[in-house]
């Protein structure tokens, strides 16, 4: 139990570590971004010809937009910035949407989490698979066959795979939709042909997940099995005469499976990473594409929001992960409480 | 394969008959320095047809990179027509782009700002993973808390948004920059990983023993812990490598960095910028030939790292290499 709570603990710590971050990344940056919103904004109204450019005009507007009192003591700041996002989950305004940050986000969260998970899990289940099969046939004609593949589909980045799929598939081929989420003729909402279109809009962006996802995990999972099976209790499986497919699930697979377990973690900050790319590619309005739109239109609220937002999410999923690790490895539990040396 | 093993058989033999007479001479301690140290691991991994052609990769790359850049004439606007197709014009064997520009040279001139942006986020990230994981796993009670600490709370911030961030307020220009930035983003899960395998290496029996022979940490991490690591690491080296090129120019590729320096993803951006490239089969090598580079150099460092695997891992090594006999045979003499 205590190991549960500390782990909450830590992950509360570390996302508030972050919102700390992007608060002084913020604020304290000489020439930061709420330096260049000022000079933005006092450019506009010089152009715009709306009188006299005055600063407490500008400081209204900046606090419109992102919910700072320019001319507040950095403290107060930072506790108002703190308590808008706990409490009110308020993180500004967009500038470039000209809608509350949250709310944009929070629409477009669900679509990019259904298309990266799914990318994810399809990806590492294969992963699995594939590495300790090689790891068993190691040396075979399969092996270094697999092996060879796997290079092959590891050396080519997601976002050139995401392109080619789009060059062949939706440009040449037609079969898939050049962009979007769903058709624009359908209706949101419970009916086949708003959902079979939404199926048909996420199959590349999903495929692009799978590349992904499948990264360098299967060849791990190989290297990982391989130094399994030359672990003493495997040979005393084998000598006792026990299957080769007993073996390879209870013996091999389930210790080789612990690093990739980390590796799962990590492929989840990944994804949400790779989501800015590949959202851009497909023109799938999620977050990624949120966060790119705000960096280009230079739309800082949208863009720390969007960050905080990724962060929570990888955070959420992380933790979920790290506590049932425990279950597959007992020795996780108590590892906290090992002697230290 | 005999003659060899023969051959460094005398050589033992004529080392010990030196040893009886006095200590080994400056050169003699060398040649022993080479053979231990590079000519076996080289004949180890050269063994192999996998690492062979990743090294000769890398290597064509490097030498592209520096060597290259001096022969091949930068890229001129107008050079020749607009959108020649690969392998058609040999004055332009890749073909040319919207603006005239040959692709080939293109590619040849943005290597050595690739290769620098790689080294440096590599080798940053390899170095924090190692000294941070290794640490953390080994040290175990208030360390290991607060080194994981700082590794999930890296880990957890997605990569690529933050050093959009990042990159939109600093605009980092030189190469080596965008390395070490990249580099700060991968090395997070190497660690957790190297972490793992720690917390299970710290209890085999020869840590143990080590420890109860009462080998000091350092010394027990890098005899008996970080060595069992080693083909994870080195793979992992790679991987990273991978990371960061695949991040670098997936960045350029967007267009957020600034394009002060060649890239092979500023290529990439132009292509897509330009319209009808993607749908028009006619155009479409100016977006392939950069992703066939990208994905070429990537061949090679994942080749390498299953060579150093090899190089590592004296289990995969006794399998495979024909020094492995002639090491149990000087054990035995020993």
């Amino acid at each position: 139990m205590r190991y549960y709570a500390k782990r909450i603990g830590q992950s509360v710590l570390t996302l508030f570590v972050v919102v700390t971050i992007t608060f002084f990344m913020y604020r304290l940056l000489p020439g930061g971004p709420l330096e260049l919103m000022r000079q933005q904004l006092l450019q506009d109204m010089a152009t715009q010809g709306t009188g006299q450019a005055n600063m407490q005009e500008v400081n209204r507007l900046i606090e419109l937009y992102t919910g700072f009192q320019p001319d507040a003591p950095l403290y107060v700041q930072y506790y108002n910035y703190i308590k808008d996002i706990v409490v009110h989950q308020d993180f500004g305004k967009s500038i470039w949407q000209n809608e509350p940050v949250f709310d944009i986000l929070f629409k477009a969260m669900p679509w990019s989490i259904y298309v990266s998970v799914y990318g994810l899990v399809l990806g590492f289940s294969t992963n699995v698979f594939l590495g300790a099969f090689m790891a068993y046939r190691e040396g075979s004609r399969f092996d270094s066959g697999m092996t060879g593949i796997i290079v092959a589909a590891n050396s080519v980045p997601y976002y050139a795979a995401a392109i080619f799929m789009l060059i062949v598939f939706s440009y040449q081929l037609g079969w898939f939709p050049i962009a979007g989420r769903y058709g624009p003729a359908t209706t949101p909402g419970f009916n086949v042909d708003f959902m079979v279109s939404v199926v048909h809009h996420s199959i590349l962006p999903i495929f692009t997940g799978f590349v992904v996802g499948f990264g360098g995990g299967a060849l791990g999972m190989r290297g990982n099995s391989v130094r399994i099976l030359g672990e003493d209790y495997v040979r005393s499986a084998r000598l006792r005469g026990l299957s080769s497919r007993l073996i390879a699930a209870r013996y091999v697979g389930k210790n080789a499976i612990l690093p990739m377990y980390t590796g799962l973690m990590i492929g989840l900050a990944g994804i949400f990473s790779s989501s800015v790319i590949m959202e851009q590619i497909f023109t799938y309005p999620g977050v990624g594409w949120y966060t790119f739109g705000a960096l280009e239109n230079r739309d800082y609220p949208l863009l720390l929001g969007s960050f905080i937002f990724f962060t929570t999410i990888t955070i959420t999923g992380i933790t979920i992960a790290d506590m049932t690790y425990s279950l597959i490895d007992p020795r996780i539990e108590s590892g906290g409480e090992d002697e230290s040396f | 394969m005999s003659r060899s093993d023969s051959e460094s058989a005398a050589d033992y033999l004529a080392d010990i008959a030196d040893e009886s007479t006095g200590p080994l001479s400056r050169r003699e301690r060398f040649d022993r320095f080479v053979e231990d140290s590079i000519r076996t691991p080289f004949r180890i991994i050269w063994g192999d047809l996998r690492t062979r052609i990743g090294i000769s990769i890398l290597l064509a790359f490097t030498l592209v990179g520096t060597v290259g850049v001096s022969i091949v004439p930068k890229p001129e606007f107008n050079e020749a027509p607009r959108y020649v197709p690969p392998f058609t014009n040999w004055a332009v064997p890749l073909g040319t782009d919207g603006y005239g520009k040959p692709i080939g040279k293109q590619l040849v001139h943005a290597t050595p700002a690739v290769l620098e942006i790689v080294v440096a986020g590599a080798v940053i990230s390899m170095v924090l993973a190692t000294v941070i994981g290794v640490t953390a796993g080994y040290k175990g009670g208030r360390v290991d808390d607060i080194l994981m600490f700082i590794t999930d709370a890296v880990l957890t911030i997605p990569g690529l948004p933050l050093i959009l961030v990042i990159a939109s307020i600093f605009t980092p220009e030189r190469p080596f920059v965008v390395g070490l930035l990249l580099g700060i983003d991968n090395w997070p899960g190497l660690a957790r990983t190297l972490r793992s395998q720690v917390l299970s290496i710290r209890h085999e029996s020869y840590v143990e023993a080590s420890r109860a022979m009462g080998m000091s940490s350092p010394h027990i991490l890098r005899k008996d812990v970080t060595k069992q690591l080693m083909p994870y690491i080195t793979i992992n080296a790679a991987n990273a490598a991978r990371g960061v090129i695949f991040e670098s120019v997936g960045l350029y590729f967007l267009g957020i960095l600034p394009f002060t320096s060649a890239n092979w993803g500023v290529i990439m951006n132009e292509a897509y910028q330009t319209s009808g490239v993607l749908s028009n089969l006619g155009r479409i090598h100016w977006m392939i030939w950069p992703m066939v580079t990208i994905s070429l150099f990537s061949v090679g460092l994942i080749l390498l790292s299953q060579g150093m695997d090899r190089l590592f891992n004296p289990r995969i090594r006794a399998r495979h290499s024909d020094t492995a006999g002639e090491e149990t045979a000087t054990a035995k003499m020993e």
